[in-house]
């Protein structure tokens, strides 16, 4: 009896898992009608995506730490040295742009590894840890910049950051559109229609309750609009960003493996109980260890991704990052606690504070006015996630 | 007419499915020394626990008169207020802070302002060390400088800081050698000498027959015995009857058709060391073996060493410096980590499953296939999620985990459902070993049933099970064979044939007694 009753209310739409999602329409509208639809400019729309880039990469990153129920606060120093170390081989060195990739990749990745040890081998609080090599980072930056802007980086560096895809103009109901935009629209399209049903199918094999088709339906037809409205948005203008694939890439791969990997289970119930876990044969330094490690090199790639849309390298990069993303996976869901939170959530968290920037800019609000506003997005989102579970409960 | 400076009328706790207490009376007369006893899980606590406040007035039903008037405690300041005070068995000390801080804990000797005044505070926190018989300790130094029995003692004066009147002292010797315990018994007196009434809860008879005045014995949350000094005998015998006397009927399933085939695990000479205390011996010397298709039980008092065992050998997962060996199917076998046992097929299901066993947050179906997860459902590492519902599903079917759907969070699974999750999670690496640690611990009886079945089920297929319960009659109920653990030793192994709850009970009450007295 108690069982169907459970049934029959789990057959509707679970509003706060879209909650974010919904958040994040309304505040992107408010803003549309705050600057007369400027934040809806093929311009703008390609800006955000590029203005929010690395902090997308990080919060990735900065989930896995999240999940383990603690935080990295080193992330916007090491970006910092990443980027300048990469700048310093081109530009001082005259090396390859590709060895100043690997400089930058390599670097952050060194950096993960000592936090990783730190943490994992002898047990020091990631708070304290991460805190240190905020520091650290942070005054190699200015040692090795010599408090200096290094720059100008050659446009094959600076192309990952500000570059697009090459592709050819076709000309539209008077508008030049990019093809490969809808080529890769019209490829979305399909493989989004089709994971829906093949998602729906499974759920129905196990007996699983699947959605009423209307929901389904208008579920389906936001987040086709989404994608279109977007690629289409970016086909007026120059195109798909790389910072776009690179994004896209990294958010695929870590979705991957958080909801498909033994290793990603792993995280998740390291957070969830790491008494538990590591009684049921999980080695918990381990995972500690991969997650701080990978924390750094997303720093890395971050970091090119920094220096290169600036096209210089600054000893202040990356300033304050750390707080943006670990916002981002709070915003997104993600649960104090640790365990439990998603890839995607993090992404949203992560959009939903650029385009509270983005239209904050737009309508003229100083930056300080916009700190108090992204402060209380924050606060304000986490409190009603929490006092919704302490209800429940 | 006795003076009652307490009595408890006809109290009745229920938790969620479970009877704790039924209409208990207790009586305790103004001045004296009075001792409670009964198994673990008999309701002790429980009743202590109503009596302090940590159970707010109105979780349960029933009166309680203190000092000739009917007192509402709905938190521990309400009735350390009216001069109650209870010591548990894990010391309320902050480690780091000083003896003289920590006797004033919560009752800071504060001048008019609301300024603690130092001076004040270890003047009479070196007076309460006095009556404690601790007049050689300096108040300043760390409490954590101090041995277990002379922390036991600054609760002691903790207690009388707060200017007690009733004072309870649950299992306060556990921990104690025979001195520092003769010690404390001595103080308890002086205590009552001075007014000071007690109540004493312990397992060690032959110390609550020296120094008690009165005994009650409780037994499946009900008053069986109530003993006065001078009236009534005072022999362990008849109090260790009437602790564990109890009808065995069928609550146990028979195990048929299920034949004991080759020793599939032995253990030789395994000794541990406490984690924090590297001189501190845990279990010394352990030698047992189990055999495919055989329930082993091992029986013993809270603290006897039976948790500390099993997690020693699953994988190192407690102590330090341990030593012995591991044969496992005729083979030494060496583990280091949990996932060696896994993989030399142990499995080890905790006895607390929301600390060790679960995590709440997530769902079933990870839950259940969390340590299985490399070893069966994965391939390079990327999970066989087809495979991860289906065996999920069949397993909430055949061990019937009630519950909506295996995407359900398992901290809204009771807890007969919760250990089920559990015991799925181990049946799904396919051990040969199964250690089952309190696998029935605050489970209701129709759920203790079907894991009664389940644990004949496991042994009919082949395993070997091994079982620890702190509940007597289940260990006798569910095993094939008996081993005894009674601190950090093993003291006795008996066969179907020998189990009595008695006999049991006086092996281990023996040897605590002969040990005390070496």
């Amino acid at each position: 009896m108690e069982a169907q009753a459970i049934k029959k209310q789990r057959g509707n739409i679970d509003l706060k898992q879209y909650g974010m999602i919904l958040a994040l329409i309304a505040i992107y509208l408010l803003f549309y009608f705050l600057t007369g639809g400027i934040n809806a400019s093929s311009a703008n729309i390609n800006n955000l995506i590029m203005q929010n880039g690395y902090i997308i990469i990080l919060s990735v990153g900065m989930l896995l730490c999240v999940l383990t129920g603690n935080i990295d606060l080193g992330v916007g120093s090491v970006v910092a040295v990443c980027g300048a170390s990469a700048a310093i081989a081109v530009v001082d060195f005259g090396m390859p742009v590709f060895v100043g990739f690997f400089a930058a990749i390599a670097i952050g990745g060194l950096f993960g590894i000592f936090t990783g040890f730190f943490v994992s081998v002898l047990s020091i609080p990631p708070f304290i840890v991460t805190l240190a090599t905020m520091l650290i980072g942070r005054g190699f930056t200015y040692t090795i910049l010599q408090a200096q802007t290094k720059g100008p980086l050659p446009p094959s560096y600076t192309k990952i950051g500000a570059g697009f895809l090459t592709s050819k103009k076709i000309p539209m109901f008077g508008n030049d559109f990019d093809l490969l935009c809808i080529l890769v629209a019209i490829v979305a399209s399909i493989l989004i229609i089709l994971s829906t049903l093949r998602a729906n199918n499974t759920k129905k094999k196990y007996g699983f309750s699947v959605l009423p088709q209307w929901q389904e339906a208008i579920k389906l037809g936001i987040i086709l609009f989404i994608v279109w409205f977007v690629l289409m948005k970016l086909a007026t203008y120059k195109g798909i960003p790389i910072v776009l694939v690179l994004m896209g890439v990294l958010v695929a791969i870590y979705h991957f493996i958080t909801e498909k990997t033994v290793a990603g289970r792993q995280i998740y119930a390291l957070g969830g109980n790491a008494k538990a876990a590591s009684l049921s044969g999980i080695n918990t330094r381990k995972v500690y260890f991969w997650v701080y490690a990978n924390m750094g090199l997303l720093c890395g790639i971050a970091g090119i991704v920094l220096s290169a849309r600036n096209a210089s390298a600054t000893p202040k990069a990356g300033d304050g990052f750390e707080m943006d993303a670990i916002a981002s996976c709070y915003i997104g869901g993600a649960a104090i606690a640790g365990g439990s939170g998603t890839i995607l959530g993090a992404v949203v968290g992560a959009l939903i504070m650029g385009i509270l920037n983005n239209g904050m800019s737009l309508v003229g609000l100083s930056t300080d006015i916009q700190k108090i506003v992204k402060g209380m997005v924050l606060l304000g989102a986490v409190t009603i996630d929490l006092v919704s579970k302490q209800k429940k409960s | 007419m006795s003076d009652y400076i307490l009595e408890m009328k006809d109290i009745t706790k229920k938790f969620t499915g479970v009877q704790a207490l039924t209409e208990v009376n207790l009586q305790v007369e103004r001045g004296e020394i009075h001792a409670l006893c009964g198994e673990n899980g008999a309701g002790k606590s429980t009743l202590m626990n109503i009596l302090s406040g940590v159970y707010p007035y109105k979780s349960y039903s029933g009166q309680i008169i203190y000092n000739g008037q009917e007192c509402q405690f709905h938190q521990i300041k309400d009735s350390e207020e009216k001069g109650i005070v209870i010591i548990h068995q894990e010391l309320a000390l902050i480690p780091y802070l000083s003896i003289a801080e920590n006797v004033f804990l919560g009752n800071e000797q504060t001048g008019q302002k609301g300024v603690i005044d130092w001076w004040e505070t270890r003047k009479k926190a070196q007076q309460m060390l006095v009556e404690v018989g601790l007049p050689n300790e300096d108040v300043s130094k760390p409490i954590n400088t101090l041995g277990v029995g002379k922390q036991q003692l600054v609760e002691i004066a903790k207690a009388l800081a707060k200017k007690v009147s009733l004072l309870i002292l649950d299992e306060p010797t556990a921990s104690l050698n025979d001195e520092e315990s003769d010690h404390l018994l001595t103080i308890l007196l002086g205590l009552k000498k001075k007014g000071i009434t007690s109540i004493i809860i312990s397992h060690k008879l032959a110390e609550l027959t020296k120094v008690s005045d009165k005994i009650t014995v409780i037994r499946d949350g009900s008053v069986i015995k109530n003993l006065v000094k001078g009236t009534d005998d005072f022999a362990e015998d008849i109090i260790i009857q009437a602790m564990v006397g109890r009808e065995l009927t069928q609550r146990y399933p028979i195990r048929e058709n299920c034949t004991l085939g080759e020793v599939i695990m032995e253990v030789k000479n395994w000794t541990c060391h406490h984690p924090d205390d590297a001189n501190r011996i845990v279990l010394e010397d352990v030698n047992f073996n189990v055999r495919a298709g055989e329930v082993v039980g091992f029986a013993g008092l809270m603290g006897a060493g039976r948790t500390e065992l099993a997690m020693s050998l699953f994988g190192k997962s407690y102590g330090q410096k341990i030593t012995g060996e591991i044969i496992l199917r005729g083979e030494k076998v060496t583990i280091e980590n949990v996932g060696d046992a896994i993989r030399n097929k142990m499995a080890y299901c905790s006895e607390d499953r929301k600390q060790y066993g679960l995590v709440l947050s997530d769902d079933m179906k990870h839950n259940m296939t969390m340590a299985a997860l490399p070893y069966f459902f994965s391939n390079h590492g990327v999970i066989n999620s087809n495979e991860v519902i289906v065996q999920s599903e069949k397993y909430k079917e055949s061990i019937n985990v009630k519950a909506y759907s295996i995407n359900q969070k398992v901290e809204t699974l009771s807890g007969g459902n919760q250990q089920k999750v559990v015991l799925a999670k181990w049946i799904m690496t396919a051990p040969d070993i199964l250690i089952l640690d309190e696998p029935t611990r605050g489970i209701d009886v129709g759920a203790k049933h079907e894991i009664y079945l389940l644990i004949n089920e496991l042994a009919k297929s082949g395993k070997a099970v091994i079982v620890i319960s702190s509940e007597m009659p289940e260990v006798i109920g569910v095993s094939d064979r008996i081993y005894i653990l009674n601190e950090g030793r093993i003291i006795g192994e008996m066969n179907k044939d020998e189990f009595s709850q008695e006999a049991i009970m006086t092996r281990i009450i023996r040897d605590t007694n002969s040990r005390r007295r070496k």
